[in-house]
């Protein structure tokens, strides 16, 4: 933690801030993304998958492209200096989770003791 | 061309308004004016405004929350004194959608710019200090930070004298915040209010994070942090998390309210549930934001005035942080009647309770940490000790309203609402001015007034139990919150002891005003040479009081807990042994923020009004401002400061 104390001197030196972003690592990442984004393509149109597969394949893609901007465009990694990085990560995915799934119950639920507002709205008229 | 505003929108025939409109704006321009006529722009603009210094930033974000303090008071005693008018067929002297207005701005001032506002400003003084670093991560951010915040005050106020306030409660909740039925500017008022000072909390909450994470004095692991820095970071990654599902409700309510969207409309598939599912996503963890940094205080404040070190340091840094991740699943207990079923009711009240464990862990530190220290009782002790009374009453109504069937006879009433002022009060509100007294001397160099401190806390202590244990009662009597007027003339006696608990209050806010000017006149008695005038353990009290613009000229080395209380009870460890000269990059003061908030006040104001081609130049202005910003040349970003020079100016 005191090394980063200086993170002043390597601004001034015009370096990049980021660690590991080498040219090569970028466009190893872009190349994985333009395949998998291709893919997704490919998959919505083809008719050589099962119907019902296509949205789990097309889910599969998407995590693995998310994969792809975590580890090549965002620089996540298991280094013991990232592990910052990968608790803000797993916070912010707890969170966001709790919020979108718990939303999703609750919004599902909410009328068990009550009409929904469109009734409510015509029982008044 | 001026969009909706004329003249009509000043409401020149209601005179409460007016007048009290009229003395801000004589007070504003006294103060403008008296500034010019000493000629303090240029000290109050290179040393204040334009500053990029925690200390300072943390020091006009208190007193921002001071005077925001009196504003919302004001709304305060008006319904209080109402209420106590307007028994049996009497009315009182303010209409309904008066009285709905001055709810509504109670409730927004003291929880965004009283209670957030001081807790934000004790975490920018004090937490860079405990950690033994220079600043924070992002100085000008910082300023940025409190900019926005102060623009979203200016936007709250400037309703008073132009157009209205939400008449909806604090919360604007659909479908009554919608066009159709709260056509006026109020609500617009308030959701760009909030937007522009909540993306400066947001951007605050962000940068303390980072500090905390990544800037600590060379030896300071996470368990070597004070407690107060565990309750900051707990309290900014809620920041972080939060305030963006905050900023998503309301930006999809304006979307609804100027765009003809239909997120929580009644017509067209909108569902106004949603935004009272919402809202309460990011209102529980609000809460706790707010309370957690308290809580730091509070442990502060017992260890050094008991003289000992803190009782389960561990234990409290575990229940922190299982707060701050428990906080996030408790949201639904804010809506149990709103038509959930039992199973859904049944889960959140069990997580509400459960949260009462760590909090509970908390006090019995708190009580083991009394136990056997020679407890000095100064005034910060008073408030860590009325605190722990009064949050235990607050917390133990809290567990009963968690109980779905008890929130379905109590929910609504005057019990819930004395329910949040005994926490918000009694917990939030006492960390405050227990913080503001107890680091005084530390940002000033020279202590508070001892025996007008005490007075201030009994005044709050006294005034708090008998505006709100009446409170008690009449919500058990079937008293609903939020009424202009009621027909029990029972219980207007218990309505008049409120009142006078609020003029108890009021005689603490006097007091601290009269405190500020009696320490100020008589600081020559009271300076705190030392830069330790408490005996304190942490390593804020290392430094000069106040401290250099840089904290620390050589970096102290930390190799424990309580490590100025180490260093200064053992001759072996040294704080500073690094003895090497040391230049020090100290970051250049900038008007950034003080422009940004110029212009995003433009842009609120235009758009509150629909002055289309005035927020357009607002948005334009501010882009433009950020734009210059970035294209600074590295001797406009620090100054750098030798060593030897910095050691000679302490």
């Amino acid at each position: 933690m005191a090394e980063s104390i200086e993170t002043t001197e390597d601004q001034e030196a015009g370096a990049p801030r980021v660690a590991g972003g080498s040219w090569q690592g970028y466009l190893i990442g872009l190349v994985f993304a333009i395949i998998l984004t291709l893919a997704s393509f490919w998959v919505a149109g083809t008719d050589m998958i099962w119907g019902p597969g296509v949205p789990i394949l097309l889910a599969v893609l998407a995590i693995a492209q998310m994969g792809v901007h975590l580890v090549f465009f965002l620089h996540i990694s298991s280094a013991p200096d990232s592990l910052n990085n990968i608790l803000a990560l797993a916070f912010g995915v707890f969170v966001v989770a709790l919020v979108v799934f718990g939303s999703m119950i609750i919004m599902a639920n909410l009328n068990a003791n009550m009409m929904s507002m469109p009734e409510l709205m015509n029982m008044q008229r | 061309m001026l969009g909706k505003l004329s003249w009509a929108a000043i409401p020149f025939d209601q005179p409460i308004p007016m007048i009290a409109s009229l003395m801000v704006i004589l007070t504003m321009l006294a103060v403008l004016l008296l500034v010019t006529w000493k000629g303090w722009w240029p000290y109050l603009w290179s040393e204040w405004i334009t500053s990029v210094d925690h200390k300072r930033i943390g020091v006009m974000y208190i007193l921002l929350a001071l005077v925001m303090l009196v504003r919302g008071f004001t709304d305060a005693i008006m319904m209080r004194s109402q209420l106590a008018l307007a028994a049996g067929g009497a009315q009182g002297y303010l209409p309904p959608e008066h009285y709905n207005q001055i709810f509504s701005a109670h409730g927004t001032i003291m929880i965004f710019f009283v209670a957030m506002t001081f807790m934000v400003g004790l975490m920018n003084f004090v937490v860079p200090l405990q950690l033994g670093i220079r600043d924070v991560a992002f100085p000008v951010l910082n300023s940025v930070s409190f900019w926005l915040t102060a623009a979203g005050v200016l936007l709250v106020n400037m309703s008073l004298v132009i157009g209205e306030f939400a008449r909806t409660g604090w919360l604007v909740y659909p479908p009554l915040s919608e066009l159709a039925y709260s056509p006026g500017v109020g609500v617009d008022y308030y959701l760009w209010a909030l937007q522009i000072s909540g993306a400066g909390t947001l951007l605050s909450g962000i940068n303390l994070t980072t500090t905390i994470l990544k800037l600590r004095a060379p030896g300071m692991g996470y368990m070597r942090m004070p407690i107060f820095c565990w309750t900051a970071l707990a309290s900014n990654l809620l920041i972080v998390a939060a305030f963006p599902i905050l900023t998503a409700t309301f930006a999809m309510l304006l979307l609804d309210r100027y765009l003809g969207f239909h997120f929580f409309t009644n017509e067209a598939g909108g569902n106004a549930m949603m935004y009272i599912n919402l809202i309460w996503a990011w209102g529980h963890p609000e809460v706790y934001i707010l309370i957690l940094p308290a809580f730091g205080v509070f442990s502060e404040v017992i260890a050094t005035f008991s003289g000992k070190s803190l009782f389960g340091y561990r234990s409290m840094v575990i229940a922190t942080m299982a707060i701050c991740v428990l906080s996030f699943m408790v949201w639904l207990h804010h809506f149990f009647t709103m038509g959930a079923g039992a199973d859904i009711n049944g889960f959140f009240g069990i997580m509400t309770m459960i949260i009462a464990v760590p909090t509970g862990v908390k006090v019995f530190n708190w009580l083991f940490t009394l136990y056997g220290g020679r407890l000095r009782f100064d005034a910060p002790v008073y408030w860590a000790l009325g605190f722990m009374v009064t949050f235990v009453v607050g917390g133990m109504t809290g567990v009963l309203l968690a109980i779905p069937p008890a929130d379905f006879v109590l929910h609504n009433s005057l019990f819930l609402v004395a329910h949040f002022h005994n926490v918000i009060i009694g917990g939030v509100l006492f960390g405050a001015f227990a913080g503001y007294t107890f680091w005084f001397p530390k940002a000033f160099g020279f202590k508070l007034d001892e025996r007008i401190g005490k007075a201030i806390f009994w005044c709050w202590f006294i005034g708090f139990y008998l505006a709100f244990m009446p409170l008690y009662v009449l919500g058990l009597m079937g008293a609903t919150r939020r009424m202009q007027h009621y027909d029990v003339a029972g219980w207007q006696p218990l309505m008049l002891v409120a009142l006078v608990g609020a003029i108890v209050i009021l005689t603490g806010i006097v007091l601290t005003g009269v405190q500020l000017v009696v320490s100020i006149r008589t600081r020559d008695q009271r300076r705190d040479l030392t830069g330790d005038p408490w005996d304190g353990r942490t390593l804020e009290w290392s430094t000069p009081s106040p401290p250099p613009a840089w904290n620390y000229a050589v970096l102290p080395s930390v190799d424990g807990l309580d490590a100025y209380w180490e260093a200064k009870k053992s001759p072996k460890s040294r704080l500073q042994n690094d003895p090497e000269p040391e230049t020090i990059s100290v970051p250049r003061n900038s008007p950034i923020g003080f422009v940004l908030a110029f212009f995003a006040v433009m842009a609120g104001f235009a758009l509150i009004w629909h002055i289309w081609w005035m927020a357009i130049a607002g948005l334009i202005g501010a882009l433009m401002t950020i734009l210059a910003h970035a294209w600074r040349v590295s001797d406009e970003v620090e100054y750098i400061v030798e060593s030897e020079a910095s050691r000679a100016a302490i």
